[in-house]
């Protein structure tokens, strides 16, 4: 080996170091102390010794709720795609035209992702307050009856609302990627496309749309992992009620942990919510982001 | 430009070391110093902040050496730091108990100073009070402010709707409930977002359903086959039916805000809330003039059951404690006991900082309503903890969430009792 080589591995080595090191610090040895902590009983004061096995994991999943919590989550993956998608592409084709006021219209569209969780959150608790609230104020002022309960305190409508609210907040960041990403389809194709006597409709879903396929696909992962780690909006909303109609699994492991100390149950719940996490993670990165290197190779 | 590598890497590498000394360090304190000691509490508004720290000039003054550092936090502040100062075992010399399955929890694990032999006059002048912090018949803090639970209600909203006579059985609770409907009024709010606020329904049925004795067993015991735990469901239940409460009370929160459930009587919306003691000073919180309801405030106790084997005088209640964990100096504990001295108490009494334990201090009391409720608990033969306090966070947590699964219409009394016995086995 050369002297040169020798130098650069070790250049490499002091500049790998510290991101590694907060690496380890802030995600590897927290994640190592939530498995371990998955296989004791422990309230979260003194020693660490109560060591069940397997007992919690059977606990979180034998558990009703958890198990509604992750149909929640699910509810909430499949959802965002299939009204966001779709209503991001359309907003994001609309504003890529040359249209009046497009510059406030996609401040506009970007402006709730851009706004703090929680203090969105806290604005939509208080517009949905039942008989007192905005939204209740301007459904009785047309003439029909808001909800006895409430849309926050009626079991059935609790999801539907969180989900009106989330696709509220997070539409912004589709409508932001799809625009970016038609931006970047250049403007020789349309103008074939427009020679060949496409019109407008056909050039976005012949040429337009297949260009994006990169773009959606990223979104389309953001959104699922957001969709499954999807906590504040839900613990400022409803706090995973009313009766556990609007639990996740964050809710979950966060009710279990430090709502009740039963940080072994906690940890269980937090492996499982890692282990989805990653699998999904891993499966699209192989079977469909990869698709997307690929090409560009 | 090889010496500003190696400078550039030697930094990274003392930044490096810096984070693993932080992330190691932070324990360096458990050897506590004889001459200083540290106080938390939850009195972080005036006067009770200012009181505070006068106390312990006092006490410094009386102890010469002795340096107390005084810690004022907001409530919800200091029990995170107190539950992240429990797992690194770095505890104040000084600080809150809320007593029950937390505290036993506690004492297991060796973390809690036995005060029995210590501040055993001052025990002895507490009284009854004291029981929901004692473990195995020893005493582990002092509770310095012990309240409890009863129906706060708008005087004036109770005179609109002609009710001239405050309910003493359940029937005369759904005969209120009947009129204040009638004269359009919202009889009561619920925060049962927060759960506990609901819970409180059960507990308190629970309490005049089941004699004195079942329910001490239960908290030791952690079993709840006596058919009264199920009796007491069907009184929250029946309650339930009549729709006494607030639109959207599933996710009301209990104290946060106008539109939370002390909001709600703070501003007139609706004629009662079930709440603790704290309740006068929630609504002063939530209202623009600072008075919350004002002379307007009244206030009655959990009325009596049909068939109920509970004493009707006694009480649902819970409190604030001073402990010492273990290992603490002396001085600590001689600062707990000057806490609880006539003086202290006096003043703590003077301040409407809560409803003292210390007798000496009834009569300093100012207050009405504060008043009022020192009276009904001292008369009371006993005050039960609230029981997700008395069974601890795990059971307790279980319990509240079946309970507000019960005022969803999602769950039956038979429902809460088998929720809370799983859980009760699961820490068998």
């Amino acid at each position: 080996m050369t002297r040169g080589g020798w130098r650069q591995r070790l250049e490499i080595l002091l500049f790998v170091t510290p991101a590694l090191a907060l690496l380890g610090v802030f995600v590897v040895w927290p994640i190592a102390s939530a498995v371990r902590m998955s296989f004791y009983r422990w309230k979260g004061f003194g020693p660490m010794e109560d060591f069940v096995g397997l007992r919690n994991y059977d606990r979180v999943l034998g558990d009703d709720v958890f198990r509604d919590a992750v149909a929640h989550n699910v509810v909430i993956v499949v959802a965002s795609i299939v009204v966001q998608l779709p209503l991001g592409l359309a907003i994001a084709m609309l504003l890529n035209r040359k249209i009046r006021l497009r510059g406030l219209l996609r401040t506009i569209v970007f402006v709730p992702y851009v706004m703090a969780e929680v203090i969105a959150g806290v604005i939509w608790f208080q517009l949905l307050q039942p008989r007192y609230g905005v939204v209740d104020g301007i459904i009785s002022a047309v003439g029909l009856t808001p909800p006895e309960q409430g849309f926050l305190g009626t079991p059935e409508l609790a999801l539907p609302t969180l989900f009106v609210v989330l696709t509220w907040k997070y539409l912004g960041l589709a409508v932001l990627l799809f625009l970016a990403g038609l931006q970047g389809v250049p403007d020789e194709l349309y103008e074939a496309a427009q020679l060949d006597g496409a019109g407008w409709w056909q050039t976005q879903v012949r040429v337009a749309l297949p260009l994006l396929g990169p773009t959606i696909r990223t979104w389309l992962f953001l959104s699922m992992i957001g969709s499954l780690q999807q906590f504040d909006m839900v613990w400022v909303l409803t706090g995973g009620g009313p009766a556990n109609a609007t639990t996740t699994m964050a809710t979950y492991l966060i009710n279990q942990g430090t709502q009740r100390h039963n940080y072994g149950i906690a940890g269980a719940a937090s492996v499982v919510l890692f282990l989805v996490s990653f699998v999904m993670a891993l499966a699209y990165q192989l079977l469909i982001l990869r698709r997307d290197t690929v090409t560009q190779e | 430009m090889r010496s500003k590598t190696r400078r550039a890497a030697l930094a990274v590498l003392s930044a490096g070391t810096l984070l693993l000394a932080a992330a190691c360090g932070g324990d360096d304190s458990s050897e506590a110093d004889e001459s200083t000691i540290t106080w938390w509490h939850n009195s972080n508004n005036e006067p009770g902040k200012g009181y505070y720290e006068q106390v312990a000039k006092d006490f410094e003054a009386d102890h010469p050496g002795v340096d107390v550092q005084v810690s004022a936090m907001a409530h919800e502040d200091m029990v995170d730091k107190l539950a992240a100062a429990f797992q690194s075992g770095d505890l104040p010399d000084v600080y809150m108990e809320r007593g029950g399955g937390e505290l036993a929890d506690h004492v297991e694990a060796g973390l809690v100073r036995d005060l029995s032999d210590d501040a055993a006059d001052e025990v002895e002048k507490i009284g009854g009070s004291v029981a929901g912090w004692q473990v195995d018949d020893k005493t582990y803090a002092l509770p310095f402010s012990l309240g409890v639970v009863g129906f706060w209600y708008n005087k004036e909203q109770f005179e609109q709707a002609g009710i001239t006579e405050l309910p003493i059985t359940m029937d005369d609770l759904y005969d209120v409930i009947d009129k204040l409907k009638a004269a359009d009024l919202t009889p009561l709010s619920v925060g049962a977002g927060d759960k506990w606020p609901a819970a409180h329904y059960w507990y308190a049925a629970a309490l005049r359903s089941c004699p004195e004795e079942v329910l001490t067993d239960a908290v030791g015991s952690l079993d709840f086959s006596d058919d009264c735990f199920e009796r007491a469901g069907d009184v929250v239940e029946e309650l339930i039916e009549t729709e006494p409460f607030n639109a959207g009370f599933l996710s009301t929160p209990a104290q946060e805000g106008a539109t939370s459930a002390s909001g709600l009587l703070a501003t007139g919306k609706v004629a009662m809330e079930m709440q603790g003691h704290w309740e006068p000073g929630v609504m002063q919180g939530l209202t623009d003039d600072g008075k919350g309801l004002g002379d307007k405030t009244g206030w009655f106790p959990f009325p009596e059951v049909d068939g109920g084997e509970g004493d009707p005088a006694a009480q649902l209640g819970g409190g604030d404690a001073w402990a010492v964990p273990e290992g603490s100096p002396d001085v600590a504990v001689d600062l707990v006991r000057y806490l609880l001295s006539d003086e202290v108490q006096t003043g703590f009494a003077e301040n409407d900082m809560g409803l003292p334990t210390n007798p000496a201090a009834t009569g300093a009391v100012s207050d009405p309503a504060l008043a009022q409720l020192l009276e009904v608990r001292d008369a009371a033969p006993f005050v039960q903890l609230y029981f997700d306090t008395a069974f601890g966070e795990s059971v307790g947590g279980a319990m509240n969430d079946e309970i507000a699964l019960m005022f969803a219409g999602k769950a039956s009394p038979d429902d809460v009792v088998s929720a809370t016995q799983q859980a009760a086995d699961e820490e068998k």
